[in-house]
């Protein structure tokens, strides 16, 4: 089961779950990582120790794709 | 769609992008800036001693401002990875730390609970991430780049705001160094004595790595 999470106040939240062989969880999916984009979050894949890739569409192969907010020097 | 670039970069159209050779610089200026205020400081405080010896007060003050100055560099460098002040999201942290213990390997995640600040090795260097701040110690162990950077989200539980450093510095290391707004730079003994005692493992730690 691949998961959409966002880090957010209370840790983070889960968003979507899907499955590849589910077109519905899967468009579910994809719509809510798009309105997630459109307010401003930021997807991401860990690709492993010490590296992760930003995604814009949601990779439906991958196990957790976690959204994130910009961040900024302070 | 992937992308290899950090996107809060369009926001800082104006930085060219960071590399080793420009952290050089910045440090070897670093450097000249200290000795700037300390040589003529402590030239002047000999130098009144020499003239007038009962102008020994002047020729301390001057003393001290040759030492408080790079000190006060060196506090704000401290400052970067300093937990922020105010009200913390205390009650999901559990949860973040969890989260980024995940992300983390087993000795770095130990490091983060043991000090707050995860360490996390890239091409420039070994990273120190904090709340709302970064520590860079450059390749070699001998100098510290220090660094604001952060998530403007307030209520994020502080392991959360250490998670989005990592997977932006993980993303891609010379964007995050480019977003960010470098604070300091010196050797890790300058900023070992200004930061909190429960941190200095982390920069042991992270000097022991970049050599």
């Amino acid at each position: 089961m691949s998961k959409l999470i966002r880090m957010d106040h209370t840790g983070h939240s889960t968003l979507a779950e899907w499955t590849e062989d589910n077109p519905e969880a899967c468009q579910a999916a994809i719509r809510e990582f798009r309105r997630q984009l459109d307010e401003g979050c930021i997807g991401m894949v860990s690709d492993g120790p010490g590296k992760a890739t930003q995604v814009r569409e949601l990779p439906l192969d991958a196990d957790l794709v976690i959204l994130r907010r910009p961040i900024a020097g302070g | 769609m992937a992308e290899a670039a950090l996107p809060e970069l369009a926001a800082v159209p104006w930085r060219g992008r960071v590399d080793a050779r420009y952290l050089q610089r910045r440090g070897w200026l670093w450097t000249l800036q200290t000795v700037a205020f300390v040589v003529p400081f402590t030239l002047a405080g000999i130098a009144l001693i020499a003239l007038e010896p009962l102008a020994l007060p002047v020729a301390l003050a001057s003393f001290a401002h040759g030492w408080v100055i790079p000190e006060l560099h060196a506090f704000r460098g401290s400052n970067t990875i300093r937990p922020p002040r105010g009200p913390r999201n205390e009650k999901a942290e559990p949860v973040a730390q969890g989260f980024l213990g995940d992300l983390l390997g087993h000795d770095a995640r130990d490091l983060q609970r043991e000090t707050g600040l995860a360490m996390e090795r890239g091409a420039l260097g070994v990273w120190l991430l904090g709340e709302a701040g970064a520590v860079l110690v450059a390749n070699g162990g001998r100098r510290v780049h220090c660094f604001c950077v952060g998530t403007a989200e307030r209520d994020l539980p502080p392991s959360d705001r250490v998670a989005h450093l990592l997977l932006a510095l993980r993303t891609d290391e010379a964007g995050l160094a480019t977003v960010a707004n470098h604070a300091f730079s010196g050797a890790p003994w300058r900023l070992r004595r200004r930061i909190r005692k429960e941190q200095r493992p982390a920069l042991n730690a992270a000097v022991k790595a970049a050599r």
